[in-house]
């Protein structure tokens, strides 16, 4: 890269507009701390899927028609004569789960790390924008094949504003742009799919703006000291991203060649029928958890209210957790604590996915309060009564001097030794 | 850091199935197909007894609009075959001198007609039932293909005599009554097939309608998986590599 831009053409270009510069300060020199494990590699693969999204979507508008009379037929048609149709659209609604993997990993990671806490607030709302204009763009994305759920989805999720006071019904035929969900409904949802990936984009840009203003957050959860805590983003992290997208590539591609369908609903192959009820309305399996608060609240507002609210507390993560120390890896109570939330959204999501009857329905109202339960009382008062373990006290030094032990391991030795 | 993998492939795996445990009706039985697995593809001559049942019965009362004549030439019947099956139809024509609608045969590029002028025709003709358009039917269902074969091969189904407003007893179709009478006799093509393997050939001819592109997609599924394994196993050891020179 020092070669590249010491050329004169290159020069004279960067002193004008310096792209070449930006590329070199943001992914090439640029200081990444040492010790990031793979944890840190969805940020990556999210922006992978992203682009993936947006370039099969690109394919799939150019065959796509937004009718109601004719967009089932139009997918069918991109399916079995468009050449390699199937492949971009396969490619298109997989991708739309595997994005939702990366990204969900992607927070998880850093609820475990506390990369939301302290100087990093703001680019963890950031990413919390991302991923609600992510959950609207897919939803909205899952209606314009017009097959059973996906008119039957936007018909129980557009009438949750009708449970707005005085205006709900309003609201609802705004949305519709009707009386009920009909042509315009798919028009607009379909111009608003096609530009909500780049407002995401745009979001992206702020992210990583954010992001390299304060620097990752790292396993060991600490403030870096120096320049030894770091080594360049490149070619430690490029080639580090790589391998993991390959990884994910792999992945992604076993599901999208052998088991296309394995992740959709095959009621979503018959076409939308808006007097025929399907049996069970369930969302994408994304959506799971939160359509299982919905459900777990009696009462059409509180339930929206609610499942609104469980996001909307995510915004108050980094004054919830009143712990200083980032990183689960010192945070013994905490730590437990982390992977109980993490069992009660899986349960959320099966509460989700099974009609609300018998049992689901007390497991659901029970994991829905321990969700708030976690994240109101619980990580409050663990921040003050948990002892952390003791921090190293650099990024670099238990790197350095401790051998080939990872530093956690070692804290969490001597840890174990003082307590007996 | 590991436990990550464990928990997400769990919810991965499981929620879908969650999602369609539900319900009532019998589970049908996993055969095996000749799609099967990775390298698996469609037997043809399966492909042209389940064309040659559809022709011969199922089409009386079900469309499959999303094939057209000249798609049955990807099943190994020639263009002048598949010519001879088109003709068999009449689609609408241009009008005559008077203004009158018209009919002509098919043509290759036709789709199997519906064979109602609409919903109301389908239903008086049918006991009330609605018999649906067919192209789609092995995706539209879960499990499709097993189910086809269940639904239409069920022995108590085939002997079974409708009740008094008609429905038949199947314990695959959904609420357990439906409507059409069952479709398959033994040796209904004089090739000696019982109903249990002529469900089989219908189903998987059924299979390909709805999914006539999984050749290819599995044999550039292939290439993909392996050139993507060798990249990968190369991003790996270039990775391994370059971290060796630091201490992490
Ligand atoms: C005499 C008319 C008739 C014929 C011939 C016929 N069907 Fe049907 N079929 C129906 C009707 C009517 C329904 C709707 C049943 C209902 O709603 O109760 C139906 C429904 C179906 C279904 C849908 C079941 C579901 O899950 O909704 C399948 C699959 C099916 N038929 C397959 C076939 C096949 C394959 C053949 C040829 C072997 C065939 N049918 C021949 C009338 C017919
Ligand atoms: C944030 C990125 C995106 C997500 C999460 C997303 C998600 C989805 C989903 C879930 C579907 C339904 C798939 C199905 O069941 O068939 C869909 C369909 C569609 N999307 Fe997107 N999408 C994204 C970006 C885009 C972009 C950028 C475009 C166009 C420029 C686009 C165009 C389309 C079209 C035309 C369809 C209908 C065809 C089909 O259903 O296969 N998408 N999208």
């Amino acid at each position: 890269m020092e070669g590249f831009l010491n050329n004169g053409l290159v020069r004279w270009f960067d002193s004008r507009l310096p792209v070449f510069s930006y590329v070199n300060e943001h992914l090439v020199v640029y200081p990444a701390p040492r010790n990031l494990n793979y944890a840190w590699n969805f940020g990556s693969l999210a922006g992978l899927a992203l682009m993936i999204q947006i370039a099969t979507g690109i394919v799939l508008a150019m065959h796509y028609t937004p009718h109601v009379d004719t967009a089932f037929d139009s997918v069918e048609h991109i399916m079995r004569d468009v050449n390699y149709g199937w492949y971009f659209r396969y490619m298109h609604a997989n991708g739309a789960s595997f994005f939702f993997i990366v990204v969900y990993l992607h927070v998880f990671r850093g609820l475990y790390y506390g990369s939301y806490k302290a100087p990093r607030e703001v680019l963890w709302w950031i990413g919390l924008a991302i991923l609600l204009a992510m959950m609207g763009t897919a939803f909205m994305g899952y209606v314009l094949p017009w097959g059973q759920m996906s008119f039957w989805a936007a018909t129980v999720i557009t009438k949750l504003f009708g449970a707005i006071p005085w205006v709900g019904e309003s609201v609802v035929n705004w949305l519709w742009g009707g009386e009920g969900i009909d042509n315009p409904t798919l028009n607009r949802f379909y111009a608003l799919h096609f530009l909500l990936p780049f407002a995401i984009v745009g979001l992206v840009v702020l992210h990583l703006w954010a992001l390299h203003h304060k620097k990752s957050n790292n396993p060991l959860g600490i403030d870096y000291k120096g320049p030894q805590d770091f080594i360049p983003f490149h070619p430690y992290y490029t080639i580090k991203d790589a391998f993991g997208a390959g990884v994910f590539l792999i992945v992604f591609s076993i599901f999208l060649f052998y088991a296309p369908n394995y992740m959709g609903h095959p009621d979503n192959y018959i076409p939308a029928d808006p007097l025929k009820t399907p049996p069970h309305i369930v969302p994408e399996w994304y959506f799971l958890p939160f359509y299982a608060i919905l459900r777990a609240v009696p009462g059409k507002l509180d339930g929206v209210i609610v499942m609104g609210l469980s996001i909307g507390i995510l915004f108050l993560l980094p004054w919830l957790d009143t712990s200083r120390v980032r990183s689960a890896t010192f945070r013994p109570v905490f730590r437990w604590f982390y992977w109980i939330l993490v069992l009660d959204i899986v349960v959320l999501g099966f509460c989700g996915a099974n009609p609300p009857e018998g049992a689901w329905i007390d497991i659901g109202r029970a994991a829905t309060a321990y969700y708030f339960v976690h994240f109101l009382i619980l990580l409050p008062l663990i921040g003050w009564f948990e002892r952390p373990l003791p921090l190293p006290d650099s990024i670099a030094k238990p790197v350095l001097s401790g051998g080939p032990a990872p530093a956690a391991a070692i804290a969490r030795d001597k840890a174990r030794g003082e307590r007996r | 850091m590991k436990r990550f993998a464990p928990a997400v492939l769990a919810l991965a795996l499981s929620l879908p199935g969650a999602a369609l445990a539900a319900g009532d009706a019998a589970h049908p039985e996993q055969r095996s197909w000749s799609w099967d697995g990775l390298f698996g593809t469609y037997d043809r001559e399966q492909l042209r007894r389940g064309l040659e049942i559809f022709t011969l019965q199922c089409v009386n009362c079900h469309g499959l609009k999303y094939i057209r004549f000249r798609n049955l030439t990807e099943i190994g019947l020639g263009a002048d075959e598949a010519q001879a099956i088109a003709g068999q139809y009449e689609v609408a024509g241009d009008p005559d001198e008077w203004g009158d609608p018209t009919v002509k045969p098919a043509e290759l590029h036709h789709p199997f007609p519906d064979p109602y002028r609409n919903e109301a025709e389908a239903r008086a003709l049918n006991n009330g039932g609605l018999p649906p358009d067919l192209s789609l039917m092995a995706k539209a269902r879960a499990d499709g293909s097993n189910y086809i074969a269940a639904l239409l091969s069920d022995p108590g189904y085939n002997e079974g005599d409708p009740d008094e407003s008609g429905l038949y007893r199947n314990p695959y179709f959904p609420g357990g009554w439906t409507a059409m009478a069952p479709p398959l006799w033994d040796d209904m093509l004089g090739d000696g097939a019982t109903v249990e393997q002529e469900a089989e050939d219908i189903a998987a001819f059924l299979t390909w309608a709805a999914e006539p592109r999984m050749e290819d997609r599995k044999s550039l599924g292939l290439k993909v998986v392996l050139f993507l394994l060798a990249l990968t196993g190369l991003l790996y050891v270039c990775k391994r590599k370059i971290w060796a020179k630091v201490d992490h």
